[in-house]
């Protein structure tokens, strides 16, 4: 079992998800993120003055998975959130010991479903 | 000079409308699009009442000599006529005309920003608006308010459910028509509802609207006659709360919930339905007038949601247009003295004129600037796009849809 996180630029998420879905992995978590890379930040201008924001709005998806599917699930995700700039994302692949789905107490592989 | 201080005091009341426009507009589109939205409304009323004063009203009030029925023109700029201060002119004066009729002027033009909203670029907005409302709609008011052939026929338009209303519901038609539906909203030929961002919003809109109406609807007795400015304060008054309650027994039995945003619209469904009518009716009938316009704009938005697939993010056609017709229908059916016939003429002819001139700026603007933002700044939101700030800094909003 694996953990993925990747982070994406926020207007890429529906590719990615469609991506996802056409690979029939469908469960997903996401949340709003703020961060920084090479980027660094870009420009806003306020009452006429410039600043710079620093912290990039991002997407962190999680997505737990069963070992045949991170070879697919990280397919997509590069095939859906790809642009070929500056800003579109890293994914993190973590080890999962252990995945408990509450409502039936299952464990393991049967949990991630 | 008390007819002269209830004018300028109903303008007052129709400036405030464009708040009301500016917060619903702003409350039904997502957050990412505000700052978009409220600079076109801002600029909306920069560019009524300028090319108002420049060119619009000698257009729609050309005067004795050079109406010739279709098309007359005064000269540039608004000067006073000889007495144009003094009783001689009216019970008003030439200015308090003047700005009356600009404000009603940068209404019509506002209607258009909530149907093209989250997705038309701004710079093609402001020429399309610009052009619309320097020429066209003075031109088509003329054929009925400027002593034009519609008015000699007998078209009974009081307030503007046509000239107002109508004219920038067609312009709102063509350009949905024109623009297509924002991305994310017809998926796999499924329509997908995209919610907007602050219904208390939409609702301070809704009734900042109606408070402004009577400001639209009562000055445009032109008098402060007692009778007429009471009777239509109670037609309007009666309209708005009929369309409410026709629009709530019908969203409440077709999406089996009470669905705000379409009672929000129903009020002001209500409202366009009655200004045709407002000085002609009987209370009862501005009831039925405005039940009918509540049912009408719930089946409207649906119609136009999911069977012609036009996205109109605000509701606009619906409440401008499609309310606006059935207004002005409803003043030929139960108005004094008005016939049907004449009604459905002014209508066609104000609908085709509309519909020709907005589809040729709006393909002129395509061709010669383009029309439509890039869908990757779609996606991020036109604040940020086409303005380079965020309405809500410090706020985490989702950008995802």
């Amino acid at each position: 079992m694996k953990l993925i996180i990747a982070y994406i630029q926020p207007h890429e998420l529906n590719n990615v998800k469609r991506e996802l879905y056409s690979r029939e992995i469908f469960k997903i978590s996401v949340t709003n993120a703020l961060g920084c890379g090479q980027q660094r930040g870009y420009h806003e201008s306020y009452r006429g003055v410039d600043s710079e924001v620093n912290l990039l709005k991002k997407i962190r998806l999680e997505i737990a998975v069963n070992d045949t599917f991170v070879e697919p699930c990280i397919e997509a995700i590069i095939k859906g959130a790809r642009t070929g700039q500056i800003g579109d994302g890293k994914i993190f692949i973590l080890d999962l010991p252990e995945c408990i789905r509450i409502r039936t107490g299952e464990t393991g592989n049967e949990a991630i479903g | 000079m008390i007819d002269n201080l209830w004018i300028l005091i109903s303008t007052i009341l129709v400036f405030i409308m464009h708040l009301g426009f500016a917060t619903l507009e702003s409350g039904l589109t997502r957050a990412k699009n505000t700052v978009n939205i409220l600079f076109k409304n801002v600029s909306i009323v920069a560019i009524g009442l300028l090319t108002y004063s420049c060119v619009g009203f000698s257009l729609m009030y050309p005067g004795e000599s050079f109406a010739g029925g279709w098309f007359g023109f005064s000269g540039f700029g608004i000067r006073p006529p000889e007495g144009g201060m003094t009783l001689a002119y009216g019970n008003y004066t030439y200015w308090t005309y003047f700005i009356f009729q600009g404000m009603f002027a940068a209404t019509a033009a506002t209607i258009v920003s909530g149907a093209v909203a989250e997705r038309i670029k701004l710079s093609s907005f402001l020429i399309f608006a610009a052009v619309f409302v320097a020429f066209v709609y003075p031109i088509v008011g003329m054929w009925g308010w400027g002593g034009g052939w519609l008015g000699r026929l007998g078209f009974h338009d009081f307030a503007g459910s046509t000239f107002v209303h109508s004219v920038g519901g067609w312009a709102a038609l063509a350009g949905i028509i024109v623009l297509g539906p924002r991305n994310g909203k017809y998926v796999n030929g499924h329509v997908r509802p995209i919610p907007g961002h602050n219904i208390p919003l939409a609702a301070i809109g809704a009734f900042i609207l109606w408070f402004g109406w009577y400001g639209f609807n009562g000055g445009s007795v032109l008098k402060a006659d007692p009778a007429a400015v009471s009777l239509v304060f109670v037609t309007t008054s009666l309209g708005a709360a009929a369309g409410i309650l026709g629009a709530a027994a019908t969203s409440w039995f077709i999406q089996k919930k009470p669905d705000i945003s379409m009672v929000l619209n129903g009020s002001l469904a209500g409202l366009v339905s009655i200004t045709a009518g407002a000085d002609c009716i009987t209370p009862l009938e501005s009831v039925i007038i405005g039940i009918i316009a509540g049912i009408v704009v719930v089946l409207a938005v649906l119609f136009f949601e999911n069977v012609v697939k036009l996205d109109d993010p605000v509701g606009a056609t619906s409440v401008h247009l499609v309310s606006g017709i059935w207004g002005t229908l409803a003043a030929g059916i139960f108005g004094e003295g008005t016939s049907v016939v004449v009604q459905l003429i002014g209508i066609a002819a104000i609908g085709a004129a509309c519909l020709v001139t907005a589809f040729t700026i709006l393909f002129a603007v395509k061709s010669l600037v383009g029309i439509r933002v890039s869908a990757e700044e779609e996606m991020r939101g036109l604040d940020i796009g086409e303005h380079g700030m965020e309405a809500y800094p410090g706020f985490q909003i989702f950008v995802t849809q």
